[in-house]
């Protein structure tokens, strides 16, 4: 007998229904079952067929702090893509629920996992020497970057050696933060992503809104508008098999002529010197097999002690990014192939001074599954591209601040908090905690509008007097008159916009108990 | 100082206080039941793969239908004659026009439906994606029951490249319509198959 | 056993019939029930905002009026969280300790500490979605969370089914936060308000007529959400539902 259940009966329950269409595309299973594996939906999820404009993400000034409240008030008014964004990934969540109470020893392999990453991190130069030597044993050229800056210069001196002037490349969130497509671009390096996901952002000029879902925000339409645009695709066709296929196929000649080819890295394993990848398309393997010339980018926080490490992570990865048991592809690069070069480029990044960050540092244990992102409410009802930085979502607010305290000051105040975001984490960081903490760093360090702080403020002082307090409350005996502490602090009313006042109740609590409780109405 | 120099030293400075020692993994009951072979069979299919056992004459009897149309069959396994000789493609990039390839696994894994090869079994690494279709030959006594156990093998530690395939090439970048055939093959089909004695 | 009773600010303010009902409720229950009549607010509205310092003197006139209770019950996890949790802009010294250690949400304190096995007096024959506040679920435990793989609880519905004629229905993202998140209501209206929305039409959608929770401030939210989008559901307190309202 199996422990894990492979026909989960999902609670079929959408709270948008209009986005569940009658038929269904997905690929069967040799016994004319519907299949469900990797990032595919287990019941299918459509926006309706009517034209919206897509939601583009946040507005970015130089390094004014990102309104994200803005972006994600333009992302809901779109409630086609809002209502489909946030039932596919609410699919996500939920077949990872599926996956991972699958697994008797789920919460054991978290910790296992949160326990070799802050093992390997608080001994990060010794794994990372190791994992040199082992990878220069094999014959990989391993290059140091302390910035993105450093590891795009390396990149291309790489590739002037060569003289490549094409590089096909698999996802890497890396790159992403090196800003590597742009600065290729102005070099004259053609770039090629070959993810289906990260292709359709690239082609369509934008970043990726998704750790492991690059265009989750998009619908079909959306995309046939992008590859009528750019591919040449019929624009009236938006069938996601003939999208699908007509990728492939532009895609293809690209990788068969690339001079180079560059994946990011999943996992690198000490005492082997070797790069994990994993992918559901294969295109990491294409990336790694087909060019003369291979690059592997590698934040210098990937590494972990032993290839036996790989039995828990790679166990916990996939279920719980997607709900699938494994990605298709787990790909070990350890050495390069006959008569071809293959570099390593260890990365820092700011990496090593988040070490330092005695609240903050566990926030490198991250494996980039995007279960954060799947679970939080808010982001389900934002979009990635709301956030206006490299990692959206739950993570995101917790690692955008280190890159950038001022521009990414206000990320950390659009949460709940409610915690969703540590329960799901693999890697058992303490996401929602860490939320708590970078506001309190972030008003020490007047990071937030002097407003909010004056409100808040003005709340303490009224809230440490009781006879203040009182007085508020007292006078009119109306709780809607402290209501402008509370709720209604300024003119525009931004609880009344939206929802109902509460009721005005005929007494407080307190003077209630004063009249009933109290003789004389004394203390 | 180099930039690796000043990384380390940074990392050495930046070193997180208090002790973190590396836990023992300990060996987990497999997920799967006894029986291996459906239980591997059963959730690579639900990976997308497909699953047959060989002909008693012709291995790949169970799939011939399939490779009807196929032209090029490139294979690296000694049981099956291609038209096309691996040992000789003087390229990666030689073998795109690959109908079908067929490559020996080196051991399944029961948990996931999954296959691993290396270089030695690949041939030619790109013809595992390259290819339109990929027939795999599994000896079914080469299962392992989970994750845990295919990560104490050593093909890890000595293969320049090593692949886990679960199933073909898969996107559902497109609102979630599962596609096979995203950039890599468009089938997996693993034949069961014992491995000629040697 | 002398309880100390916290009523919330917004309580106070809001949702006086909550606080009575707790208070009745203890004391039905044999505890000798005083109300510090100094309270005001634990602090949180600031602390969640990230202004620690403008919340110190908040939190220490907290302590003040708490010190000294074997015992200090509110009907709210979200506070009793940030008690717990998060009462830390003052120096801890072993009276701030041991207030923040005895302080306890009601369902809780009634689940754990009173060992509550029968509400004979309690009869409520409704159709019930119950609403577990965040704080409630992940912070103090109210309940297993649906992230986590570990057998289920729950306090709040073993203490509803003491209740007679209670009917509890299943919406479909029972553990959702429905947006309220403190201050985070008024600095991300948008998001907010549209996760009250979907979380009152979930419950709307499973049947409910009433909402239950250990929390008023959510179901203020989701009430002012549900009245705005126009839906008959009702929003009532577990500590009334426990104390014996009917409606």
């Amino acid at each position: 007998m199996s422990a894990d259940n492979l026909d989960p009966n999902i609670r079929d329950g959408v709270i948008h229904p209009e986005v569940r269409p009658p038929d269904d595309e997905s690929e069967r299973d040799q016994d004319g079952r519907r299949l469900r594996h990797a990032e595919g939906a287990s019941k299918p999820v459509r926006a309706p067929a009517v034209r919206e404009p897509q939601p583009r993400g946040a507005k970015i000034r130089g390094n004014r702090p990102v309104d994200q409240a803005e972006a994600a008030e333009r992302f809901l008014a779109a409630p086609l893509h809002q209502a489909a964004h946030d039932e596919r990934l609410w699919d996500l969540r939920k077949k990872r629920d599926v996956a991972a109470h699958g697994i008797p020893e789920w919460e054991e392999l978290r910790d296992l996992a949160s326990e070799i990453k802050t093992h390997t991190l608080s001994h990060l130069d010794r794994y990372l020497e190791q994992f040199e030597a082992a990878a220069k044993a094999n014959g990989v050229h391993v290059h140091w970057a302390a910035d993105g800056a450093e590891h795009n210069r390396i990149v291309l001196d790489i590739l002037r050696r060569h003289e490549a002037k094409t590089l096909v490349k698999s996802k890497s969130m890396l790159t992403e933060e090196c800003g590597f497509r742009h600065f290729m671009g102005a070099e004259g390096i053609e770039i090629i992503e070959t993810d289906l996901g990260e292709r359709i952002q690239q082609l369509d000029n934008e970043e990726p809104s998704h750790v492991v879902a690059p265009a989750v925000h998009k619908t079909r339409l959306d995309v046939a508008a992008v590859f009528a645009k750019t591919l040449g695709t019929d624009p009236d066709n938006d069938d996601a098999h003939y999208l699908a296929e007509r990728q492939r196929e532009t895609t293809r000649p690209y990788i068969l002529n690339a001079d180079a080819g560059m994946t990011g890295c999943n996992f690198a394993i000490a005492e082997t010197g070797s790069v994990v990848t994993c992918t559901n398309e294969g295109n990491a393997d294409l990336s790694g097999n087909v060019p003369p010339l291979q690059i592997h980018s590698i934040g210098i926080e990937k590494i972990i002690p032993k290839v036996e490490h790989l039995g828990v992570f790679i166990r916990l990865l996939s279920r719980s990014a997607l709900g699938s048991p494994i990605t298709q592809y787990t790909s070990h690069f350890r050495g390069p192939r006959k008569g071809t070069e293959m570099h390593y480029v260890l990365v820092d990044n700011g990496r090593s001074a988040r070490l330092g960050m005695e609240e903050f540092w566990t926030s490198l244990k991250c494996i980039r599954c995007g279960a954060c992102m799947n679970t939080c409410p808010v982001y389900r009802r934002s979009g990635g591209l709301s956030y206006g930085a490299t990692y959206a979502g739950p993570i995101g607010l917790i690692i955008d601040p280190t890159f950038n305290k001022r521009k990414y000051s206000t990320l950390p105040f659009s949460s709940t908090m409610n915690g969703s975001c540590t329960n799901v984490c693999p890697v058992k960081i303490n996401i929602h905690e860490q939320i708590f903490a970078w506001r309190k760093v972030l008003v020490e360090e007047h990071q937030i509008p002097v407003l909010k702080q004056g409100m808040m403020k003005a709340a303490g002082a009224m809230l440490s007097r009781p006879a203040a307090y009182r007085a508020a409350i007292g006078a009119a005996d109306s709780a809607l008159k402290v209501l402008p502490r509370f709720a209604v602090y300024n003119s525009l009313n931004t609880w009344g916009r939206k929802r109902e006042m509460p009721d005005a109740p005929r007494q407080s609590f307190h003077a209630w108990y004063k009249e009933n409780r109290m003789k004389g109405g004394k203390a | 100082m180099s930039a690796r120099d000043s990384i380390l030293a940074s990392i050495r400075a930046n070193r997180p206080a208090g002790d973190y020692p590396l836990p023992d993994v300990p060996l987990f009951p497999p997920l799967v039941g006894d029986d291996l072979v459906a239980e591997f069979g059963e959730r690579l299919k639900r990976m997308g793969g497909l699953v047959c056992e060989a002909g008693a004459d012709d291995p790949l009897a169970g799939v011939r239908e399939r490779l009807a149309g196929a032209k090029v069959l490139a294979s690296a396994a000694p049981e099956v004659t291609g038209n096309r000789n691996l040992a000789a493609v003087a390229r990666a990039q030689d073998v795109d026009d690959v109908d079908v390839a067929v490559v020996r696994a080196v051991f399944g894994i029961a948990e996931t439906g999954s296959v691993l090869f290396t270089q030695d079994e690949l041939v030619v690494n790109s013809v595992a994606y390259l290819a339109q279709h990929l027939v795999v030959l599994l000896d079914p006594a080469d299962i392992l029951p989970n994750v845990q156990a295919a990560y104490r093998r050593p093909e890890f530690g000595r293969a320049a490249y090593a692949v886990l395939h679960t199933g073909p090439s898969a996107t559902a970048d497109i609102e979630g319509v599962l596609i096979h055939g995203a950039q890599g093959v468009r089938s997996l089909t693993v034949v069961l198959l014992p491995r000629a004695k040697a | 056993m002398r309880v100390g009773l916290f009523v919330p600010c917004y309580v106070d303010a809001f949702e006086p019939e909550v606080g009575i009902a707790t208070l009745e409720l203890l004391e039905r229950l044999g505890c000798t029930v005083e109300y510090p009549f100094d309270q005001t607010c634990c602090g949180q509205p600031m602390a969640n905002t990230g202004c620690h310092a403008e919340a110190a003197a908040t939190e220490a006139l907290f302590v003040e009026n708490f010190s000294g209770f074997d015992y200090v019950v509110a009907p709210s996890g979200s506070c009793v969280h940030h008690v717990r949790t998060h009462l830390t802009a003052i120096p801890q010294t072993d009276e701030v300790k041991k207030v923040r250690a005895n302080t306890f949400e009601l369902v809780e304190f009634l689940h754990d500490v009173l060992k509550v096995e029968e509400l004979p007096w309690a009869e409520f024959p409704h159709k019930v979605a119950y609403h577990g506040n965040c704080n409630a679920l992940r912070g103090i435990g109210h309940a297993r969370p649906s992230e986590i793989v570990k057998p289920f609880f729950s306090k709040p519905l073993d203490l509803l089914r003491l209740v007679k004629g209670v009917e509890i229905v299943d919406i479909a993202r029972p553990d959702e936060c429905c947006g309220f998140g403190g201050t985070f209501s008024v600095f991300e209206p948008a998001v907010s308000a549209k996760m009250g929305y979907d979380k009152v039409a979930d419950q709307n959608r499973a049947g409910a007529a009433y909402v239950v929770s250990a929390d008023s401030s959510c179901m203020m939210h989701q009430k002012g959400c549900a009245e705005r989008l126009g839906l008959p559901l009702r929003y009532i307190h577990i500590a009334q539902v426990l104390n014996g309202a009917t409606a």
